[in-house]
């Protein structure tokens, strides 16, 4: 497809997508939405996820019902989200009104090689998601799109649910501090104040 | 159809339990014999409770739970351990306390041979996996192996297992 050098960048998506982001909690998974939330600016309400593929949708949505106050954003990939698929059905019967899930779908799994995906030969996500019963749902594929979706993940009503669709160029790694222990515990500091760490 | 065991205390005693050590949120892929747990977790409105399509996803909820600052529970029948593993690696990677009760299939009388490999292999695979498992064999030692994986599961921030044998529950019989 000659469409394919119009499509949007992931690393400049993310990085408008998380500018102002206020006190919002992201959950992002393997691999590199990762290094596009950690390019955004390291944060410790940021959670990530560097195995367990297929768990960013399910543990933002166990956040999201602990913190129904917060927003809460799960940022991943098109590969990462179809291991869990399931969690879309859940999410679908739960509805968490402060709960996004964002995929960046490049249409291929990325980290291992570039091998072609699934949503490259048409498995669509946003969809899936819709036939779950996720109503707010959003097709980006431009900058405009973008701000849209930012407009919703900050004042709009969900679950919502976006695929941004994004070109398969992989922009260098922005490696975050990778000892889970350290990204839990500094995330609930953050998150739940300093005592949290003595419960 | 479940065998007409005979109703023990240790059904009732299992919600209590659950309030007593704090858990918030509840998910299951359901077994029956979970059945009255799951029905008082939904009749509880401060209960957040919900079902899954995978125990897979269980893991993430219960992470994501602690990290949000609430405890949370799955409830589970051992066939549904296999689907667990690889999300496990989010818990222990991470020092996040799991705690999940499995109602035991595939080995006290069991009358379908496609739950055994399963069944049979659930202690040893959850172990192999870095899980803690406790096993309540009688029903009179449920609420308390329970009670003491729930524990130890938030207080020391691990991985933990309360089997529940089906020599407890009864197995399930097809007429």
């Amino acid at each position: 497809m000659d469409m394919k050098d119009n499509r949007l960048e992931r690393r400049a998506a993310v990085a408008r997508l998380l500018a102002d982001r206020e006190d919002m909690l992201v959950v992002a998974g393997l691999g590199s939405a990762i290094w596009d939330a950690e390019a955004a600016g390291e944060t410790p309400l940021n959670f990530y996820m560097l195995g367990a593929m297929g768990s960013v949708a399910s543990t933002a949505l166990g956040l999201a019902v602990a913190q129904p106050k917060r927003r809460v954003l799960a940022l991943t990939g098109d590969a990462e989200l179809l291991m869990g698929i399931g969690s879309l059905a859940t999410i679908g019967v739960r509805r968490p009104s402060n709960l996004a899930i964002v995929v960046l779908d490049n249409g291929r799994f990325g980290e291992t090689g570039g091998q072609v995906s699934h949503t490259a030969e048409g498995t669509d996500l946003a969809g899936i998601a819709e036939s779950c019963g996720i109503r707010h749902v959003h097709r980006v594929t431009d900058m405009q799109g973008i701000e849209g979706l930012r407009e919703a993940l900050h004042g709009g009503e969900g679950p919502i649910f976006a695929v941004i669709t994004v070109d398969a160029h992989m922009p260098p790694v922005v490696m975050p501090i990778r000892d889970g222990l350290t990204v839990a515990r500094r995330f609930r500091e953050a998150l739940l104040g300093h005592d949290a760490l003595k419960v | 159809m479940q065998a007409a065991k005979a109703e023990t205390p240790w059904r009732e005693g299992l919600y209590d339990v659950l309030k007593e050590v704090g858990v918030r949120q509840v998910v299951y892929v359901p077994d029956a014999g979970h059945a009255t747990l799951i029905k008082q977790c939904h009749d509880d409105p401060e209960m957040k409770t919900g079902y899954l399509t995978n125990e897979f996803e269980g893991v993430g909820v219960c992470a994501g739970a602690w990290l949000g600052g609430e405890r949370a529970a799955m409830l589970m029948q051992s066939s549904g351990v296999g689907n667990i593993i690889n999300a496990l690696g989010l818990v222990r990677s991470c020092g996040i306390p799991f705690f999940t009760i499995v109602t035991m299939r595939g080995e006290w009388g069991e009358f379908n041979p496609w739950q055994l490999p399963m069944g049979q292999a659930t202690p040893a695979v959850l172990e192999a996996a870095g899980v803690i498992v406790n096993r309540a064999s009688v029903p009179e030692e449920v609420v308390e192996v329970v009670r003491a994986s729930a524990r130890l599961a938030f207080s020391s921030y691990a991985p933990v297992a309360a089997l529940i044998s089906q020599r407890v529950i009864g197995a399930k019989v097809f007429k």
